[in-house]
């Protein structure tokens, strides 16, 4: 039963990370590679700032900020340095990899004996695992909401459309560079924001913990289009939430099978290349009268 | 009626500048459009026609000359900018829609054009009957589409909605490109009538290209056969009235 809990709770607070993802990777069509710096400078921001005493949530809420200034930079250097997207993502992140260390000062710093967000009165109250869900609840739903409202606005539609065409969107006068480094911005705040939330979570922050984010997150976007097919945008938010929280299953179904934790990148990538194949298995298969729907675009 | 809105002077335009492929398009172009001037353009395949448009529309840059609006230089304002007077239908169906978004979503956007686009909800509903009456225009369902994703359109329903898209806001010029080349011979006929009627209507200057002879001479008040990047012929007033399509056709062959 915990174990469940934890994967929801564990699925939820990925979940943002998700929703980071899906700005990039689906509505403006970019291959973004900072992600793998920006989950762990989130991290890092949030754990340096609570071992020096800051206030958690606003620890939390400059895990946010500083994945922003990442996302502005693989902007600037793709708009106006016209370096192509997965160049410009892979140098921010690798430069990140020696920010990051700075910003820690060490490979691992724990957060053993700090406050958290997790400590307020209220989640501390909880039985074990539950202040997660509770807190990924808030946090999903507060996320969702604002991203939606985002979305609807004269800007938000003005970024999908950069996204989905970008030479119409020129011809109506959109400013495509300005919506390409906001989407980036904003994608990369809230995959910063993932990572503060994971590091509390997990009671640390490690140098290395970026490492096979974006497949995470990539998973959490597939299974949900895989499971929901074709939705409205806000829904889709939610789908992206609940793939996400599948995918914690997915794991958890796999290591209780036997399989080793060392393996779990292994693992995590081959559940991703299954589901991005299942659309191309289904036809080969006919399996279509057995699932309805589903598509990956 | 012969106030110039718009003035390509000595427009030179190349390609792969700077390498051993460098290649001129158009070679010293000259021409003024009136105000409310409906011009057709015909030359054949490669003559330049696109070509032309884009470097009005400002994707490209002219090596040389110079681009006026009224009086105005406007040879180094980027596309962008432009879109606040200029507004086009692309050759290729594909082009001028956001195939992911729905067809009000696309019209929402046109209905924004050259706008800056501002943090605050984008107001979809209260559009809507006016986007149902906008596409009743034409019959070949759209109204009826709304809601669908314009991916999902035939191609002349997308070049319809490309055509609804730039007219929405009137622009100072309109530039379409064969823009109903993708359509039925009925549909066709219907886009070109309500062309002329919304061009009419709203006194614009126009810029259509055309391969059909006779609606290059039977819409509009002028027309310019394009030949090897440069402008062959001017035709207007009665020499153009007189014309038939065999005569213009002789205009092609006299270029070879
Ligand atoms: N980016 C480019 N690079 C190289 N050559 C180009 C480029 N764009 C256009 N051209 C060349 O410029 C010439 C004019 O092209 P353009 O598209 O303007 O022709 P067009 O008159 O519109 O023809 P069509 O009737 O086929 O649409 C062609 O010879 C074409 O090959
Ligand atoms: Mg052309």
């Amino acid at each position: 039963m915990t174990i469940i809990v934890s994967a929801i709770g564990q699925g939820l607070l990925w979940g943002v990370l998700g929703l980071g993802l899906f700005l990039s990777f689906r509505i403006l069509d970019f291959p973004d590679m900072t992600v793998e710096g920006t989950f762990p400078m989130g991290a890092s921001v949030t754990v340096i700032c609570l071992v020096h005493g800051i206030n958690p949530l606003l620890a939390t809420l400059f895990a946010f900020l500083a994945g922003t200034l990442a996302g502005l930079a693989t902007g600037l250097l793709y708009t106006k340095g016209k370096i192509p997207i997965l160049l410009a993502g892979i140098l921010v992140m690798t430069s990140l990899y020696s920010i990051n260390l700075r910003i820690l000062t060490k490979a691992n710093v724990s957060l053993i004996g700090k406050d958290t967000i997790f400590s307020s009165h209220f989640l501390a109250s909880l039985p074990a695992s539950f202040d997660s869900v509770v807190l990924g609840v808030i946090l999903v739903v507060v996320s969702i909401c604002l991203l939606a409202f985002f979305l609807n606005t004269e800007l938000g539609q003005a970024f999908i459309a950069t996204g989905d065409n970008e030479k119409m969107a020129r011809s109506l006068g959109i400013q495509t560079d300005r919506m390409k480094i906001l989407g980036l911005m904003v994608s990369n705040g809230f995959i910063g924001l993932a990572g503060g939330l994971i590091a509390q979570n997990n009671g640390y922050a490690d140098i290395s913990m970026g490492i096979g984010t974006i497949v995470i997150g990539l998973a959490a976007i597939i299974i949900g289009e895989v499971v929901f097919g074709n939705l409205s945008l806000t829904a889709r938010l939610i789908a992206v939430v609940i793939g996400s929280i599948f995918y914690r299953f997915v794991i958890l179904i796999v290591l209780s099978l036997g399989f080793n934790a060392n393996d779990l990148k292994l693992i995590s990538a081959i559940i991703l290349a299954f589901c991005l194949m299942l659309p191309t298995l289904r036809k080969s298969l006919r399996l279509n009268t057995l699932f309805e729907g589903g598509r990956t675009k | 009626m012969t106030e110039p809105v718009f003035t390509l002077s000595d427009i030179v335009t190349t390609v792969n500048t700077g390498t051993s492929e460098e290649q001129q398009i158009l070679k010293n172009l000259n021409l003024t459009i009136n105000k409310g001037d409906f011009i057709t353009v015909i030359g054949t395949n490669g003559a330049g026609k696109s070509t032309l448009f884009n470097t009005i529309a400002g994707n490209i840059k002219p090596a040389s000359g110079q681009i006026l609006l009224g009086t105005k230089n406007i040879t180094s304002e980027n596309d962008i900018k432009r879109t606040n007077y200029i507004s086009r239908v692309f050759q290729d169906p594909k082009m001028g829609t956001a195939p992911r978004m729905t067809v009000a979503e696309n019209l929402l956007l046109a209905l924004n054009r050259g706008r800056r686009r501002k943090f605050k909800p984008r107001h979809l509903k209260q559009q809507i009957a006016k986007f149902q009456e906008l596409t009743k225009q034409i019959p070949n369902g759209l109204s009826e589409h709304l809601n669908t994703p314009a991916g999902n359109l035939s191609g002349g329903q997308r070049q319809t909605l490309s055509f609804l898209m730039a007219t929405l806001v009137q622009p100072d010029l309109l530039l379409l490109d064969e823009h109903t080349a993708a359509l039925d011979p009925k549909t066709s006929q219907e886009l070109l009538k309500l062309t002329a009627k919304i061009v009419e209507q709203e006194q614009l200057s126009c810029l259509m290209i055309t391969h059909h002879l006779e609606d290059a001479l039977s819409y509009g008040n002028r027309t310019i056969v394009l030949n090897d990047g440069q402008i062959q012929s001017d035709l207007s007033g009665e020499a153009r009235a007189n014309l038939s399509t065999t005569d213009l056709l002789t205009y092609f062959n006299d270029l070879e």
